[in-house]
């Protein structure tokens, strides 16, 4: 069975997988790193994003084995140093981002990604952005309100909380 | 000045850490050791004869532990229905088995017919497809009409036919109802569906299973609403286990919005083949199982009649609807389109005859049950589309008609068996017209036209039922539980508290909202307070959380137990500082003799509970932990008024939500943020419904929605931002906290506003000819309505 | 997912080798490949991916004038490096899926598929351009033969597209609400020497070319050229999002609002 490597969150990890391992899979189920989603099974929902070597990709949508050599960020990377909330997963909470959580770190590894290229987005930005990543819960409204808020916009002209 | 803690904060919530960090804890996070895996093989055939399975060579594939088929299953029950709707000549509905696995047909597409436990969920899927069906494929039932007629194929062959029930409520004599048309000054007539949805919560479902042997115990950990419920439903019903070795675990769970409430087969399965296999068994639903496999919802076709006087006053309101059941009965089915529909259809009017008829139908679909809202949107929705077009018919503003007609005076016993307790339905609309920029419409719409679109504007009313609910009522109307709830408040030593509560919390953010009860309650911090909740070994007792229900009834359990903790705090103090209980007063975390300044803290009290070495032993026991079953008096009526903006491109039909208004009494607000959110995920829902999505069968059944391909959820640039405005606020009369429920109003409220928005913006266009364009209203619905 | 191998080669020509076993198939940016596989759809015995050949990435201006990208080049790179060159075809490959699959998706794994609500093969049949493989140049009005079926022989490799750039091209996307493919897309180009018009997401036969519409915009490039014509909806799709007449009423539309972009 082939081998596979990768640096995931800076740490350097290894294993056994099938041609058909999925990312997702590898990430989950031999890394134990279960903030990463599984929500739907055409590549859509968005729940499963993290980055590989920077870009936003859909871990459900690529396999293990094209991640070799790869530098992986997951969620469960995304945390300051000393454990506290970075500045996307801050504004999240402080707005109220978020309701059940699933699709969660799916919108907070796209929201990282978006930021990363367009530093001050507009709303409309925001959403477009956000096309593959489906939330059920939030309407989307605390979601476009929090990482406008995340990129040091005001938003306090935004309705309601 | 807003407060920054206790009832009434804006708190943060506390759970978003774990989430927001990966730390969450789903069912398909939990492995238990040794798992296998569990495939089931579903029908891709709405309809057929089994007439065999053959699964011989499957069973010798590699890694398969065993092959189930229904007849592994003809000692057990089925699943249950938990609501016996009676019809209109007094006969109980037909309620056919609903079997954990097929028993000699197959009824939908999905309908599981056999189940693979193997070492590896891939390992499972490659023998089933060795499995060798023999199905006799049979016509398929799937339009309700078509259902109802004689001589229609039969989904269950000892039925008498499709015929569910035939349901009436309100005035039952059709003649008076007739009179009351007859003497109408105008009648407005509107058929309509409230198309079937698919639920679709972000998380697929999950349930694992094991069992031990050694102390019989069983332990499922499931993707539910209410795990209490799961867990007497099937050891009850299903099953045939002993309750009490069974627990039942809820963890972290990815959304709800009603499928998640019902027991399904796939978990009762995953028990029964734990101890069958003697091995742990995991079941992961893909997002395409999810389509054919969770009850789904709506799928209503109703003829709505409104009368009014020569003064526009309603005057009598008949509804005839269909409603789809699919192929079996899921657990709350029968309850939705009759008592939690039927019972609505009066609104926010008086209108003083009203005749509600409904016919439940069976067909060869995924079963339908609740989803956000159940019953309360397809009520809302005929009745305030009809009430639209009777504005437009008579020509008067449609808000005008609406104040006109609202019930002032409350209590008001609706003739639909609801008795209203408290309202403000002008009070209400008078926040709305600000929230929503009502006198900007018209400078909104010229800007519009200058671009080639056209707006138009929409307004609706809704009331809902919610806290469900009152056993005792319920009871009368054939629910076969009671639906209450408890809460245990468990005061630790050191007087950190955790809260054992029946409300299960999906993403409601329960874990930072109680808290801030019980805190103001007894005034100390919040960090001091933790919630329990899904988890039948750690809570008392739970019916779990539906209905916006969790605060207003389990809320209220919890407030009742934390008064029995304080009754009995005090006695300790009152011993402490050798005076009488009833002079303790309880503020800010420390109890003083009225009228002296003696004091003992929260802490002192709760150490000299556990540590009871000055304790009143032959008056009080020690320790400090209540426990309290709430079960409210009537049901709470949350009510609102929503308005919505939309552009209609007048080339390609295509609408845009442009600005969306809410305004919502729900009584007294504990966390205003966390009800803003539910208000705005409410509303992403319903726009969903009123423009994008739908739950489509061809002729034969074929599910032609499986997959977000086809399926179309609503998207981050579908919506606009909202505004919500809850300052109108009649508190609840029945219950400690005043409060009424949010989680449905969003869904239940808005697709009327949506579609009177589009019609509207039609005839602003000239397109007069337009008088109701059918959910999801998209743009080729549009274009060809608009052509004539 | 039934299992399989899974190789990575760094030429084409090893990918060419590779791909010359049993049941081999090539994998580019997998983002429609591995759903099917999900479904069980495909059972390779080899999954070749091409995501390591370096020489099929990239987008470069060929000595000929035309646009030459690389087949295993994703739409997010087509995005940024054909902006200056082609602004129409950049345009159209930044709106393709969304962002994440953008970071995977390719060019030459979206033209093998041929789905017919996809947006490249508009671009490509619109734009004239040349599908280059490893054993041939194929003219797009020769390459798309169908929904999901293309001139490709077994095991062919898409290496690079070669784009004529025209003076004012512009794509129109409408799209279908689920999916977010194109319930109908229109990509009008004007080449000096006349104007193409590629119609994706609305027939059964996949991408095809709107001839009247060319006729008409070549001798007047200007949305009222197209006003007198109609669309025939035989042919046309019939889902839940529209019916034949409606997609049809959409190409023309879109037809005019891509002319009037462009122009």
């Amino acid at each position: 069975m082939p081998q596979v490597s990768m640096t995931v969150n800076g740490k350097a990890t290894s294993g056994t997988v099938e041609g058909r391992t999925l990312l997702s899979g590898y990430l989950r189920d031999h890394l134990g790193l279960t903030g990463t989603h599984v929500g739907c099974d055409t590549s859509q929902c968005g729940a499963c994003v993290v980055h590989v070597n920077g870009a936003a990709v859909k871990s459900c949508a690529i396999l293990a084995l094209e991640a070799d050599g790869a530098d992986v960020a997951t969620i469960e990377g995304q945390a300051n140093a000393d454990g506290s909330l970075n500045v996307i997963q801050q504004a999240f909470q402080d707005h109220h981002g978020l309701q059940c959580g699933f699709c969660t770190p799916g919108m907070v590894m796209s929201a990282a990604a978006l930021l990363k290229e367009n530093p001050k987005p507009t709303e409309r930005d925001v959403r477009e952005y956000l096309e593959g990543n489906i939330c059920r819960c939030t309407g989307y409204h605390n979601i476009v309100k929090a990482i406008m808020a995340a990129s040091g916009q005001d938003v306090t002209a935004i309705a309601a909380e | 000045m807003p407060k920054d803690t206790g009832i009434g904060a804006a708190k943060k919530r506390r759970e978003d850490v774990r989430f927001l960090t990966g730390a969450g804890n789903y069912t398909d996070d939990i492995n238990v050791r040794g798992q296998a895996y569990v495939h089931f093989l579903r029908s891709d055939v709405a309809h057929a004869k089994i007439n065999g399975i053959d699964t011989s060579a499957a069973a010798a594939m590699p890694g398969v532990v065993r092959i189930f088929t229904g007849a592994d299953f003809t000692g057990v029950g089925g699943l249950p229905c938990g609501w016996q709707v009676t019809d209109r000549h007094g006969v109980p509905m037909q309620e056919p088995p609903h079997p954990i696995l097929a028993q000699g047909k197959v009824r939908h597409v999905g309908d599981p017919i056999a189940a693979v436990v193997a070492d590896t969920y891939e390992q499972a899927r490659d023998a089933a497809e060795a499995i060798v069906l023999d199905l006799e494929e049979l016509p398929a039932v799937v339009n309700m009409g078509a259902a109802l007629k004689d001589g229609a194929t039969k989904v269950h062959d000892d039925l008498t036919s499709n015929l569910c029930y035939d349901w009436v409520l309100g005035q039952t004599d059709d003649a008076a109802v007739q009179a009351a048309f007859d003497a109408a000054a105008h009648v407005t007539t509107l058929e309509l569906t409230n198309q079937r949805l698919v639920a679709n919560p972000m998380e697929p479902r999950v349930a694992v299973a094991e069992y031990s042997r050694g102390t019989e115990d069983y332990t499922l950990y499931t993707t539910s609403q209410n795990p209490h419920v799961i867990r007497l439903l099937m050891c009850a019903f299903v099953l045939g286990l002993p309750e009490h070795k069974v627990r039942v675990v809820a963890p972290d769970v990815g959304g709800g919005f009603g499928t998640k409430i019902f027991h399904y087969a796939e978990e009762a399965f995953v028990t029964f083949a734990a101890k069958a296999c003697n091995r742990p068994v995991k079941w992961t639903a893909s997002r395409s199982e999810a389509f054919m496999s969770d009850a789904q919802g709506r799928d209503h076709v109703t003829k709505i009649e409104l009368a009014l006087d020569a003064d526009n006053n309603f005057v009598a309101l008949r509804t005839n609807t269909m409603a789809n059941m699919g192929a079996y009965l899921s657990t709350f089915s029968s309850s939705v389109p009759t008592w939690l529909h039927g019972t609505l259809m009066a609104g926010n009017y008086r209108t003083p005859v009203i005749q509600v008829n409904v016919k439940a139908v069976f067909t060869n679909t995924v079963p339908v049950d609740a989803y956000r809202g159940a019953g309360r949107p397809e009520a809302t929705y005929q009745l305030e589309r009809v009430i639209d077009k009777a504005a437009r018919e008579l020509g008067v503003d449609p808000i005008k008609l609406r104040r006109q007609n609202f019930i002032t005076e409350f209590p008001y016993d609706t003739p639909v068996a609801l008795t209203y307790d408290t309202g403000d339905y002008n009070g209400t609309m008078d926040k709305l017209e600000v929230a929503a920029d009502i006198v900007g419409f018209a400078a909104r719409r010229a800007e519009s036209e200058k671009r080639g679109k056209l707006r138009g504007l929409g307004v609706n009313c809704y009331i809902e039922a919610c806290g469900i609910a009152p056993s005792n009522i319920v009871g009368m109307l054939g629910a076969r539980a009671g639906l209450y709830d408890a809460a245990t408040v468990r005061v630790n030593a050191t007087g950190s508290i955790s809260v054992m509560v029946g409300a299960h919390s999906h993403g409601q953010g329960h874990e930072t909202a109680f808290p801030q009860v019980v805190a103001e309650m007894i005034g100390i911090d919040e960090s001091m307070v933790e919630i329990v909740h899904g988890d039948t070994s750690k809570i008392p007792f739970g019916m779990g959380t539906y209905g916006s229900r969790s605060l207003a009834v389990c809320g209220s359990a919890m407030v009742r137990a934390t008064e029995k903790i304080i009754n009995k705090a005090k006695k300790i103090a009152a011993h402490l500082m050798e005076a009488s209980d009833t002079d303790i007063e309880l503020k800010d975390g420390r109890f003083t003799v009225a009228g002296t300044d003696k004091s003992v803290a929260w802490g002192d009290v709760t150490l000299t509970a556990y540590v009871p070495h000055n304790f009143p032993l032959t008056e009080i026991e020690p320790g400090l932990e209540e426990t309290a079953f709430y079960d409210p008096a009537n049901f709470t009526y949350p009510a609102g008024a929503y308005a919505c903006e939309v552009e209609v491109d007048p080339e390609t039909g295509k609408v845009t939500v442009e600005r969306f208004a809410a305004a919502d009494d729900f009584g007294n607000i504990i966390n205003p943020m966390i009800v803003d959110g539910q208000v705005h995920g409410g509303i992403g829902q319903g726009i969903g419904q009123a423009l994008l999505e739908s739950c489509v069968y061809d002729e034969n059944g074929q599910l032609l929605t499986g997959s977000y391909m086809d399926y179309a959820m609503p998207r981050a640039d579908d919506v606009p931002f909202y505004a919500v405005d809850h300052s109108s606020q009649t508190p609840c009369t029945h219950n400690p906290l005043g409060v009424k429920g949010c989680g449905e109003a969003g869904a239940i409220g808005s697709p009327p506003a949506v579609v009177n928005a589009v019609i509207d913006a039609l005839h602003s266009g000239g397109m007069t000819h337009v008088a109701h364009i059918d959910m999801p209203v998209s743009p080729s619905r549009v274009w060809s309505a608009m052509q004539g | 997912m039934y299992n399989f191998e899974f190789v990575k080669p760094a030429t084409i020509a090893d990918a060419a080798k590779a791909l010359g076993t049993e049941e081999a198939q090539a994998l580019g940016g997998g983002q429609t490949l591995i759903p099917a596989l999900k479904q069980r759809l495909n059972a390779p015995a080899t999954l070749v991916s091409l995501s390591g050949i370096g020489e099929m990435k990239g987008v470069c201006r060929a000595d000929d004038g035309t646009l030459a990208i690389g087949g295993a080049t994703t739409h997010v790179t087509v995005a940024s490096e054909a902006a200056a060159h082609y602004p129409a075809l950049a345009a159209l490959a930044s709106h393709i899926g969304d962002p994440a699959v953008r970071n995977r998706g390719t060019i030459g794994g979206s033209l093998a598929n041929n789905d017919p609500a996809a947006c490249y093969p508009a671009a490509v049949l619109g734009s004239g351009a040349t599908v280059k493989t490893n054993t041939r140049d194929i003219a797009a009005d020769d390459y798309f033969q169908g929904m999901f079926t293309t001139a490709l022989h077994d095991g062919e490799i898409i290496t690079e597209v070669r784009f004529p750039v025209p003076q004012k091209a512009n794509y129109q996307k409408f799209v279908q609400p689920a999916s977010r493919f194109a319930l109908t897309g229109v990509y009008v180009a004007k080449f000096a020497d006349g104007v193409r018009v590629a119609v994706t997401g609305a027939s059964e036969n996949g991408v095809f070319r709107w001839t009247e519409a060319e006729a008409a915009l070549s001798a007047d490039f200007s949305p009222a050229a197209v006003e007198g014509l109609t669309v025939s909806a035989d042919g046309l799709i019939r889902d839940i999002h529209g019916t034949p007449e409606y997609r049809a009423h959409l190409v023309k539309v879109l037809t005019k609002r891509a002319v009037a972009a462009a122009a």
